[in-house]
């Protein structure tokens, strides 16, 4: 598949780019990274070639160990030992690991694993060492799965490695949906599209007849809301995932409806509806469709965002003058401003954590990707360009995609990423120019 | 297979209802007569269905002569004077031909966040139906839409395009209702 070298060619590009300074050192005490903002220096590990157990097998075992070694690199917090430095060779999955000639090159981390295939079944098993402590890290884990998910297959093991190594949850296992545009930007054609996080299995889920806007998944993955033109009007639409099904929901005669997005539990739909030139913040029950107005104010309501215990909803809005970000009870209420810098701020979106809200920032004629916490402190610019915005949070809140545009007849749009501390800012791979990404949660 | 030849005609009916638009298409060039649009972007300006521009009855009349957008400063929704000239005579013309159904699109320029720029355009479009009612334009001839920073006319990045995106035009077509 032409499209998996374009991939690795990204990949590779990126990581030569990459300014580390490789600084060996054997550490003490058990493996682990606290991630902090003190964290600079990658953690260098192994994952050679899995073993294939029989000859169907072979195809997936260097591929398998490639794309982990891809996505614990692409986090900043690891660096790979190439294959070519490794002294050892792993031959069988149970034999005994030379731990000396893994600390020889200075491996802190060793992944080994096998994989099986039969008809239409394959097995992933792997183990994750310790190296310098001499010790297996967590019991191995076996993944089972059909030969097309290969990918999810290491995206899994990966996360499990990331997982006991830093002691967060993982987010390798978990797709992207995306608007994928082509055309002249004074004549942009717009498809919904979904991938896996890192821009492989590429999938478009419609066709480019109508705009399509700021695709949200639903907190299991399952559907997809995004606000479409398809009527003539932007109507806020939801789509299930599996049959590629839409459906427009709130419809209110000569009404525009956009900015959607799930409650937590996934019953329910915050959103704006603009009547007679005004946008107020709204909530859609989607299996009764009772419909409630959350704000009435003639400023601008717009961007909603549910805190992960569904009880607050963060926005934006103009009524101070100009876009600044509001923090409400989940049924309406008195609103609290937590945005208190210089410029404008919209698009808030709460962190799965719970702890940060992620915003775009316009200030000086540039845009911003920053994060705050809840009550407005702690304000941290991540990115600064011509135009960046949209962020949207990784299933364990550790990074932020969003678009970036450039400027001028040629400007379009690319996703980029980029983690909490402002580090690892990097392009995602995908087909052509692509804007608001929406990250799923970690697939099951 | 049936699927596929509804769909064609589906993209097809879509093509021709935007024919009233070309700015949709991009070169702006069927505007050109207020001195806006023609920016030699490129693209495809279907001019059929929008009849002689001398006929004074015409759409082409209507968006080359009368003018069919008004401008806006940053981040406003409040009509200039000259935005005022340009709705008068909208309106004017629009009392005397009410065969003409009207969509009044917003837009904006791409300094901004999407989702404002959706609610600011429609803001936009807002103020021109309110001041066209006022001028004793019928209100149901007439449905407003937001583009927001989807469909600008001009693609350089400086204050001289941007100018020209912060619009609203007021699109027609034939019909007694919307």
């Amino acid at each position: 598949m032409s499209f998996n070298r374009i991939l690795a060619g990204a990949l590779a590009a990126v990581m030569a780019l990459g300014l580390t300074v490789p600084m060996a050192q054997a550490q003490n005490g058990p493996l682990r990274i606290e991630i902090t903002e003190g964290v600079i220096e990658p953690l260098p590990f192994a994952v050679p070639d899995f073993v294939a157990e029989n000859a169907a097998a072979a195809e997936y075992a260097a591929n398998i160990a490639r794309v982990i070694a891809s996505d614990l690199s692409g986090t900043g917090l690891f660096r790979e030992i190439p294959a070519s430095a490794h002294i050892d060779r792993i031959t069988s999955f149970d034999a005994p690991v030379a731990y000396e000639s893994w600390k020889a090159i200075n491996a802190q981390a060793l992944i080994t694993g096998a994989v099986s295939a039969s008809g239409d079944r394959i097995v992933v098993k792997f183990r994750l060492f310790d190296v310098f402590s001499g010790q297996q890290m967590g019991e191995g884990l076996q993944f089972a799965g059909t030969p097309q998910s290969w990918r999810r297959m290491a995206h899994k093991v990966a996360d499990a490695a990331y997982s006991r190594i830093t002691g967060e949850g993982g987010y390798f296992d978990s797709r992207v949906v995306f608007v994928s545009e082509t055309g002249p930007k004074n004549a942009r054609q717009k498809r919904l599209a979904v991938m896996d996080y890192d821009g492989a299995n590429v999938q478009f889920l419609t066709d480019s007849s109508s705009i399509v806007i700021a695709p949200r998944f639903s907190p299991s993955g399952d559907r997809i809301l995004y606000t479409s033109y398809a009527s003539g009007f932007p109507r806020i639409t939801l789509m299930d995932v599996g049959s590629l099904r839409s459906q427009t929901l709130a419809e209110q005669p000569g009404t525009m409806t956009f900015a959607p997005r799930f409650s937590p539990d996934g019953r329910r739909v915050v959103f704006s509806l603009e009547r007679g030139g005004n946008s107020d913040l709204y909530m859609l029950d989607i299996g009764s469709g009772q419909l409630a107005q959350l704000t009435n104010a003639p400023s601008i309501e717009t961007a909603p965002s549910f805190s992960p215990d569904g009880s607050q909803i963060v926005f934006e809005s103009d009524r101070s003058g100009n876009q600044q970000l509001y923090i409400m009870p989940a049924n309406g209420g008195e609103a609290r401003r937590i945005s208190s810098g210089p410029g404008r701020y919209g698009t808030p979106v709460w962190s799965p954590r719970g702890d940060l809200i992620a915003f775009t920032k316009q200030n000086a004629g540039r845009f911003h990707i920053g994060v705050m916490r809840t009550d407005g402190s702690e304000e941290r610019l991540l990115t600064a360009s011509f135009l960046d915005e949209g962020p949207t949070w990784s299933p364990n809140g550790r990074v932020i995609m969003f678009t970036r545009e450039t400027a001028g007849e040629g400007g379009e749009p690319r996703l980029y990423s980029v983690d909490i501390t402002g580090r690892n800012l990097r392009q995602v791979p995908t087909p052509g120019a692509a804007s608001d990404p929406a990250w799923s949660p970690l697939l099951p | 297979m049936s699927f596929l030849p509804k769909a064609f005609l589906l993209v097809a009916a879509l093509g021709l209802a935007a024919c009233n638009n070309p700015d949709r298409f991009g070169a702006g060039g069927a505007g050109g007569a207020d001195g806006f649009g023609a920016g030699g972007a490129g693209g495809f300006v279907d001019t059929t269905g929008l009849g002689d521009p001398n006929d004074p009855r015409s759409i082409a009349f209507f968006n080359q002569r009368v003018g069919d957008r008004v401008l806006f400063a940053v981040d406003q929704h409040t009509l200039s004077p000259e935005a005022q000239q340009v709705l008068t005579a909208q309106a004017q013309w629009l009392n005397a031909n009410p065969a003409y159904a009207i969509i009044i699109e917003g837009h904006a320029d791409e300094q901004g966040t999407r989702e404002y720029n959706l609610a600011l355009g429609a803001r936009r479009a807002t103020s021109v139906q309110n001041y066209l009612i006022s001028q004793g334009v019928a209100g149901n001839r007439m449905r407003t839409i937001s583009y927001g920073k989807e469909r600008p006319i001009e693609v350089c990045s400086n204050e001289a395009c941007y100018a020209q995106n912060r619009r609203s035009m007021t699109v027609l077509s034939v019909g007694g209702g919307v």
